[in-house]
């Protein structure tokens, strides 16, 4: 049994390194902070969180399967300026119109109250999970690589985002607002369950921010059996060696529009939060961009080989946690933030170079280029 | 010929099989049975089609005409997986693990135990344990990554992972090349048990003392053609060498001048590399061509490679013209003279996308450059030369160098490292699927350079080849040179004979160390 878990360890050592990495940092941010280790800072941290792990864990999948996905940014950026759209807690029977360009279009009338609420966040997500269909779509059946596949989507999204919301607007309704990125004490409170949040079970865990128990439900319902279908481990052969997996019989066309699909559903997890947390839609480029740096970043911190085959998306959650962190030092301790690439430069870079350390072991060279 | 007739209860027929590759035949025409419960080896040197036959089998590649049966009924498979589905199971040489996955789910790769509807590691690793058990290797621990085992342990998962999809045909192609002896002795015992449980076993190996210990039968292939099938002990190991010889083709050779005593070029002490070279010690002078033959994977290219500095952790001595050299890479064994004609030009030879010029200046850049530039008048001038001196048959020189075909890459990859004047010239199967015609400008190309002084080790899996060209040859196996063959012992007899580790003139008496 110790040997087994030793074995678990090593193989992991990626993400057990986030994990440490992200303890150490929060520790020290919340003794720093003049409020520290409370609900409050917490759930504020919670909604910076959010919407990078949700892209991390969003870049994972295709990485996994040794391909780069550029769109993720993308795509949340478009499902969010859908969901200022579709989540605007307007009354049952108000027209659901687009304002582009001047132009009024009524696109018929949508359901209103948590009906209403329920089909904007299930047609968000879905319109994510179909943009990560398409590209996986492109790069299987275009035969395209997917970095430059999803370049390609991926303007095609802002594109869609810019049309959307031209200017930053729209609005978002303001109770799914305050019940998603407060404290679970907040949420009970706004949905009225729970007694309103004051049954007494219900208090040890009131403290809770919303957006932390968002990712661990996404992680567990989503992630983990994905992980554990025969379709999630197909991506992890394919990334391991495309030709071992297509010997062996496995769908690899379908693992690898499976991984972007999933891709985008994660994307458009974090779209949908941004739009939510900040009540508006933005088809803002720079920030498309940042993001979807970021989760390349976030990948790597966590654990998961650029090469494919090795990783999960739970490490990245903590490479996103881990470079947000940093970022949350910059704010206390006053650092100009100009600084801050800077060291989450030097951050990466120190990550990276403990996954390279494999390379010394190479007996043939020849092998470093294949 | 005294063939045994295809019986009634055949289990797998293979009628009239043919496939070619770009119009070089690989079968043509094949016969061929096996039935349940024996082992059916199948023997033949390098090229016989001994590996597209069993390609065919099992679905990784389609024949272009004729017809299988199996259990009687006609099936034609469109992939691995269809011939699995069918109890065809192939166990190939080159490993189908994937790397980061572990053995667990290495083995239940195609079809895991599954709880609701999602993998059941539990079940999987019991299943692991189990099918390692039955081979008798319960100390690989299903938790750990394919990549993190030796490959003799990484052959046993491959066996396993065959086993766990219930073979009715299972088919073994050197599937023991790199097993320690006491996992061998462990799989023969398991092959006994599938053969009496009534599985179809075909058995390929270059292991003579292998195919004599397990095959109740045994097929010869030659140049793509069934030559006989016999039951076991109907012919001697002496026997089996010569229908495994027998050519049609006389290519012509350069002459072979007198035997002189060049000055030494290079001399090998005790190289050794990972136990895949082993004590290896072989003299080469100026003005010599030295062969290195054998079967493949006998460690021929890796000491190529350890040669030219490309692998790490070679030990024992590398003299060069008696002064003792450690090439740490590529770059510092181009330093000392050495250049080498890699395995796959296409890959490793040349940079297919870039121009046929600078494919050919790439290797010589600092001759042909002042100060940090690239003089492109030079550059032109040695770029000439070289296309003239090959021969190359090229429309200009700014094509790409992807344009040119097979033989006329190889002399592009050939021609960049004499731009070099190397001393020493390693050839790694220079003439692989080139024409007839090249072929015969390189044989005499390599005899010029080896005039004007040089010093070269060809590898060639083509027996042919290394008697008509080469003053000594090297045989290899295991690692090992086995013997080095020269003047009159230079006979495709005694080299097929040295590269199966067996004495063929002691008339099938087995010689293995």
């Amino acid at each position: 049994m110790l040997d087994d878990v030793a074995i678990k360890v090593r193989q992991n050592v990626g993400i057990v390194t986030a994990v440490l990495l992200f303890s150490i940092l929060y520790v020290l941010y919340n003794l720093a902070h003049p409020r520290g280790f409370s609900s409050a800072v917490l759930v504020q941290n919670g909604n910076e969180i959010f919407a990078l792990a949700m892209v991390a864990m969003a870049q994972t999948v295709p990485v996994l399967a040794s391909g780069l996905d550029l769109s993720v940014g993308a795509v949340m950026t478009m499902v969010g300026c859908f969901a200022s759209y579709l989540l605007t807690g307007a009354a049952a029977g108000a027209p659901l119109h687009l304002d582009i360009f001047g132009l009024h279009l009524a696109l018929g009338t949508f359901p209103g109250g948590i009906t209403g609420i329920l089909l904007g966040i299930v047609l968000c997500l879905a319109i994510g999970t179909a943009a990560g269909f398409i590209n996986g779509c492109v790069v299987v059946y275009g035969r395209i690589q997917p970095i430059i596949a999803t370049l390609a989507t991926g303007a095609v999204y802002i594109g869609i985002a810019l049309f959307l919301r031209p200017t930053p607007g729209g609005k978002i309704d303001e109770d799914l607002n305050w019940a998603l990125t407060n404290s679970l004490g907040d949420f009970a409170a706004t949905v009225h369950i729970f007694d309103d949040g004051a049954a007494g079970w219900f208090a040890p865990i009131a403290w809770i921010p919303v957006p932390f128990v968002l990712i661990v439900l996404i992680a567990l319902l989503v992630w983990v059996p994905f992980r554990r279908s025969v379709l999630g481990r197909a991506v992890y052969a394919v990334g391991s060696a495309e030709g071992a997996a297509y010997m062996s019989g496995l769908p690899i066309d379908r693992a690898k529009i499976a991984a972007f699909t999933l891709a985008g559903f994660f994307a458009g997890c974090g779209g949908l939060f941004l739009a939510i947390q900040t009540s508006s839609g933005n088809a803002d480029i720079p920030q498309a961009g940042a993001y979807t740096l970021n989760s390349i970043a976030s990948v790597v911190i966590g654990g998961t080989s650029l090469l494919g085959g090795t990783g999960s998306a739970i490490g990245s959650i903590f490479g996103a946690m881990v470079l947000r962190v940093i970022s949350f030092f910059f704010r206390i301790f006053d650092i100009a933030p100009l600084l801050q690439p800077l060291f989450e430069g030097l951050i990466l870079l120190a990550a990276v170079s403990i996954g390279a350390l494999g390379v010394l072991r190479v007996k043939n060279t020849l092998e470093l280029f294949r | 010929m005294p063939s045994v007739p295809p019986t009634q209860q055949a289990f797998l027929a293979l009628s009239g099989i043919s496939k070619r590759y770009a119009g070089v035949r690989a079968l043509e025409g094949v016969d061929f049975a096996c039935e349940r419960g024996k082992i059916h080896a199948v023997l033949g040197e390098n090229g016989a089609g001994k590996s597209t036959l069993i390609k065919i089998i099992a679905g990784v590649v389609q024949p272009d005409a004729g017809t299988m049966r199996l259990a009687g009924n006609e099936v034609s498979f469109a992939s691995p997986s269809a011939a699995n589905a069918a109890g065809v199971v192939c166990i190939f040489q080159e490993l189908s693990l994937m790397p980061d996955l572990s053995v667990a789910d290495n083995i239940s790769i195609a079809s895991p135990p599954r709880r609701f509807g999602l993998i059941d590691a539990r079940a999987q690793r019991r299943r692991a344990e189990a099918l390692l058990a039955e081979i008798g290797c319960e100390d690989v621990n299903p938790l750990m990554r394919a990549r993190d085992l030796p490959l003799s342990r990484r052959q046993i998962v491959e066996i396993a992972k065959a086993l766990g999809k219930k073979p009715q045909l299972l088919i073994l192609d050197e599937a023991t090349s790199a097993l320690t002896s006491a996992d061998v002795e462990k799989v023969y015992a398991m092959l006994a048990r599938l053969k009496s449980e009534g599985v179809a076993i075909l058995y390929i190996s270059h292991r003579m003392h292998e195919v004599e210990a397990l095959a109740d039968r045994a097929s010869v292939f030659r140049n793509g053609r069934h030559i006989e099938t016999f039951d076991k002990g109907m012919r001697s190991t002496a026997d089996i060498v010569q229908l495994m010889i027998g050519r049609d083709i006389a290519t012509q050779y350069p002459p072979k001048p007198a035997r002189k005593a060049g000055r030494p070029m290079l001399a090998l002490e005790n190289l050794s590399w990972e136990g895949r070279l082993d004590r290896i010690s072989l003299r080469i002078g100026a003005g010599q061509i030295v062969g290195l033959g054998g079967l493949d994977g006998q460690g021929q290219k890796s000491l190529l490679l350890a040669l030219f500095g490309v692998l790490r952790g070679v030990s024992g001595r590398v003299m060069v013209e008696d002064r003792e050299v450690r090439a740490g890479s590529p770059a510092a064994a181009k330093a000392v003279g050495i250049a080498l004609v890699p395995e796959d030009r296409k890959t490793e030879g040349l940079m297919l996308p870039m121009s046929i010029a600078d494919n050919l200046a790439i290797a010589s850049l600092g001759a042909i450059s002042t100060g940090p530039f690239v003089d492109s008048a030079k550059e032109d001038a040695a770029v000439k030369r070289a296309i003239a001196r090959l021969q190359i048959k090229i429309g200009a020189p700014t094509d790409p160098v992807s344009t040119l075909s097979g033989g006329n890459q190889q002399k592009v990859v050939l021609a960049k490292w004499l731009m070099t004047d190397p001393r020493i010239i390693l050839l790694n199967d220079p003439t692989r699927g080139i024409d007839v015609g090249t072929k015969q400008e390189l044989y005499r190309l390599m005899r010029e350079l080896a005039d004007q002084g040089a010093a070269i080790l060809f590898y060639s899996t083509d027996y042919d080849e290394l008697i008509g060209c080469c003053d000594r040859v090297a045989i290899m196996y295991d690692g090992r040179i086995v013997r080095e063959l020269e003047g009159s012992e230079l006979t495709e007899t005694n080299i097929i004979a040295s590269a199966l580790n067996i004495d063929a003139t002691a008339d099938g008496g087995v010689a293995h160390a």
